[in-house]
């Protein structure tokens, strides 16, 4: 197999932190190479070198053989590098096919062809997405999909996925590893982030583990075994991914949610969630999961239906009514929804409760904010170099952390996490497993939406099932597995012999 | 690498810093408006031997205190939600007007005349407010509407004509005139506005949350947080400063005139802007700001002194603008 690329003894460091420490890396023709490591151990930084988003303090780019210096990224996208990246980079207000040709946009657009070719781009990876929506308008697994349909529409030689899968439902992802083997096939360099484990092992061919900026060491992904390469990334093994559960005290009903309707994606969804009770939420991507949520929230408005909480009528017209009735939403989209990106990590943390923050004349009391976002900060394992660095500094699992500590600092009685781990690395996720029983314990009622089916069967109660803006069934333990959740929100029945139970 | 410790040394470096380490675009951003003070503070008093007499300086500040000073507060107030105000001077023309209407026509007491203008000021900026907050018109439209109506409203209260303040209006004459220890009082109200302003903004809630809506509003909405409510307040306090500029206008010349800040908002949002702010939102500083508008005084005083044309002036000073904000931010968007 040639070598397309190879970086060699790569530093790079932001004022104190040393983000890379003499990290060699190495992508050849036609493979399928895992970069792993835990949150902040440098994978995404060690990828803008080689895509000349950073310019690196010290070491060699070769390329094809030759030493090179990449200036920025055009530099390295002529010579046919792409990435798709973790906080992904569209133009929300424009259109796909835009989105897909930014950049090489011709002086006068002929729209037609545009569309067309975009379309083509997007059925070739197997997806059906209209190229005239606005990018903005689209779930964010599809808008993963514009972004490597733009990656696509020039020639790769390397093409980096930082954390694809993050965002994508089990179905989702299977296409996308679909489409990276024919990407490998076809002689391509493929660079594979995840802290998807099984999947990482699935279409793997070589692994390389990072930690704290330096390169553990690149193995043959068939020569070892997870439980090794956990051992690698984070210099231990890990005990059970998902803590023990305990018996949970499931108390009175906390939120009963009644006929929900709001626009096309939640058609009269009805449910309760009760006092110490982790509830999940399951379907396909765009099965209306987190219309429901931002409907319950007050984000979109409902267009009819009842929330009682703790028997109350509430009437969320905003989110403002919601937080102060004691909700609280983890969105699914980080970066537009979760955090201010340009703002230090202390004010978003107490974004959602500035009350406890500020006196009777509105003045912040610094050294108690201070405290608290310290505190929360160290028992989240937030990797940062201070309460005041902005959270666009943060490694993608740290910034998804912050989130996390806002609405634990909000101190809601029911908490909706939307995609809780996404991009968290396995130390932190069973962390956050960790973090939802406690509030379980503490009776919070907490509904949970992933798309990583194994997560909701690890951690609830109750699996609630949708399936096109309905409320397909609900799956208790004795039942959860991958085929009946798929198989419920399809047709609303399970695949055995167990019958559904009515919601 | 280290887990967090809270200790408060702030190393927050911008995002911007990606491409390697360079540093430089950013030292700009963060000093670039004392650099550019410092610079033209040493041009102009080796270019001129009555720049750095005490008479000039305090006149300079005089003439900022009654132009873009008071206005630049709450316009970085505005631009840092996003937003723009195009009305401020025509309001301060109202604010103007309004003076010499109450104290004169009207016969009220300075208090008393004090307090309905700035209101009046808060009026013209609550109207805008509502519409940019509630009703989620842009706000460069509806401030445009705001900068007619108020000039109109001025130009009808005083028929066009100026309103001499007289005798009933001595006490903001002689505020206009009147020094505190060497300095002039509305110099003094100036930098004590600056000082409000600069609290308000880094240790108040209002500050805090106005700058993270400026940076992603929809996060702060999602938060919890009454978006609209501060967005209103930041029109109707830049209204309200408005109105108090036109308060130190009349002061000043003894005249309430409809032709007073003709032109004003454009001096204020460059004061703004070379002062480092981001017309983005999210970003911008009370003290860079002060800078700036010292800077927009700095380079009329040279010209003044210079003898530059009153025509000629502007061009000069168009052009002055236009380097200001290369150096503010040319290195830093060079880069790509
Ligand atoms: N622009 C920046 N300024 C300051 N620090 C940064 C910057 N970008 C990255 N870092 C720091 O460099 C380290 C490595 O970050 P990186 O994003 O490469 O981690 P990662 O391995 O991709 O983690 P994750 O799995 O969470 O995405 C982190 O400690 C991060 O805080
Ligand atoms: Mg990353």
């Amino acid at each position: 197999m040639t070598e397309l690329a190879k970086l060699v003894a790569i530093s790079k460091s932001f004022g104190g932190v040393r983000a890379l420490v003499e990290a060699d890396f190495d992508v050849k023709a036609g493979e399928v190479h895992a970069l792993l490591g835990e949150n902040g151990a440098g994978k995404s930084t060690l990828m803008r070198v080689l895509s000349g988003e950073m310019i690196p303090n010290d070491g060699e780019i070769h390329l094809g053989g030759e030493r090179v210096e990449l200036r920025d990224p055009r530099d390295a996208r002529a010579r046919g590098i792409a990435v798709i990246h973790q906080e992904l980079a569209l133009a929300p207000d424009l259109s796909v096919a835009e989105n897909i040709f930014l950049g090489e946009l011709p002086g006068v657009i002929g729209w037609k062809d545009l569309n067309r070719r975009a379309r083509q781009l997007i059925e070739r990876l197997g997806f059906d997405i209209d190229p005239k929506r606005i990018v903005g308008s689209l779930a964010v697994a599809h808008q993963q999909i514009v972004e490597i349909a733009k990656a696509l529409s020039r020639d790769v030689r390397i093409i980096v996925f930082d954390e694809p899968t993050a965002v994508l439902s089990t179905q989702d992802a299977e296409r996308l590893h679909e489409i990276i083997k024919g990407l490998r096939a076809n002689g391509v360099g493929v660079v594979y982030i995840s802290h998807r484990l099984e999947e990482v092992f699935r279409i793997s061919d070589r692994v390389t583990v990072m930690k704290d900026g330096q390169v553990v060491g690149t193995v043959a992904t068939r020569d070892v075994t997870i439980d090794k390469v956990i051992r690698m990334m984070v210099g231990r093994s890990l005990a059970a991914m998902f803590p023990d559960k305990g018996e949970r005290k499931i108390g009175a009903v906390r939120l009963e949610a009644s006929k929900l309707n709001a626009g096309r994606m939640v058609r009269d969804v009805s449910f309760s969630l009760r006092a110490g009770e982790v509830v999940g939420l399951g379907g396909l991507v765009g099965s209306g999961r987190t219309e429901v949520a931002r409907a319950i929230f007050g984000a979109d408005p409902l267009d009819s239906g009842t929330i009682l909480l703790d028997g109350k009528p509430l009437h969320a017209r905003s989110p403002r009514d919601a937080v102060k009735a004691g909700i609280g939403l983890v969105p699914e989209d980080r970066k537009q929804h979760g955090v201010v990106l340009d703002k230090p990590i202390r004010i978003n943390v107490t974004m959602a409760r500035l009350a406890e923050v500020v006196n009777g004349l509105g003045f912040l009391k610094s050294a108690k904010e201070s405290g608290l976002v310290g505190d929360l900060a160290r028992s989240l394992k937030l990797k940062a170099e201070s309460i005041d660095a902005p959270v666009s500094s943060l490694s993608g699992g740290n910034q998804q952390k912050v989130v996390l500590a806002k609405w634990f600092h909000a101190g809601g009685d029911v908490i909706i996490l939307d995609e809780p781990t996404r991009g968290v690395d396995v130390g932190a996720k069973s962390e956050i497993y960790g973090l939802v029983n406690k509030l379980a314990e503490a009776n919070k009622a907490v509904l949970v939406i992933s798309s990583e089916h194994q997560e909701l069967f690890g951690l609830c109660d109750r699996v609630l099932v949708m399936g096109e803006g309905e409320l397909r069934g609900e799956l208790r333990p004795e039942s959860y597995s991958e085929e009946n959740l798929l198989s419920m929100a399809m047709t609303g029945r399970l695949t055995e012999t167990h019958e559904g139970m009515p919601s | 690498m280290t887990f967090l410790t809270s200790k408060a040394e702030s190393n927050a470096k911008p995002a911007s810093e990606t491409a390697g380490g360079f540093r430089f675009a950013d030292y700009l951003q963060r000093f670039g408006t004392l650099g550019i003070f410092l610079v033209l503070v040493v041009v102009a008093s080796l270019w001129s031997d009555a720049f750095l007499t005490k008479i000039n300086i305090l006149n300079v500040l005089r003439q900022v205190a009654s132009g873009a000073g008071i206005m630049a507060v709450g316009m970085l107030f505005v631009i840092l939600t996003r937003g723009i105000d195009l009305s401020v001077g025509s309001i301060a023309a109202l604010g103007s007007v309004l003076t010499g209407y109450f104290c004169t026509i009207s016969g009220f007491g300075i208090a008393m005349t004090t307090f309905l203008v700035i209101l009046s000021g808060a009026a013209c900026g609550l109207v805008t407010g509502a519409f940019v907050a509630y009703l989620r018109l842009p706000s460069f439209v509806m401030s445009l509407a705001m900068m007619a109506v108020a000039r109109g409203l001025s130009l009808i209260i005083s028929d066009g004509r100026p309103i001499t303040l007289g005798d009933q209006g001595a006490a903001f004459t002689n505020f206009g005139s009147g020094h505190w220890f060497g300095m002039p009082q509305p110099v003094i109200l100036m930098f004590a506005v600056f000082i409000v302003g600069g609290i308000v903004l880094n240790f108040t809630r209002f500050g805090r949350v106005i700058t993270a809506i400026g940076s992603n509003e929809e996060a702060v909405r999602l938060s919890g947080i009454a978006v609209p409510r501060y967005v209103l307040a930041v029109y109707v306090i830049s209204g309200a400063l408005a109105a108090v500029a036109g308060i130190i206008s009349s002061s000043r010349t003894g005249v309430g005139s409809s032709q007073v800040g003709v032109a004003a908002e454009l001096n204020v949002i460059a004061a703004v802007v070379i002062g480092g702010a981001s017309l983005m939102g999210g970003r911008g500083g009370v003290i860079n700001t002060l800078l700036g508008a010292l800077v927009m005084g700095i380079i009329a005083n040279i010209m003044n002194l210079a003898g530059v044309p009153g025509y000629h002036q502007q061009v000069y000073m168009g052009a002055i603008i236009v380097v200001a904000m290369l150096l503010q931010y040319g290195s830093g968007s060079l880069k790509t």
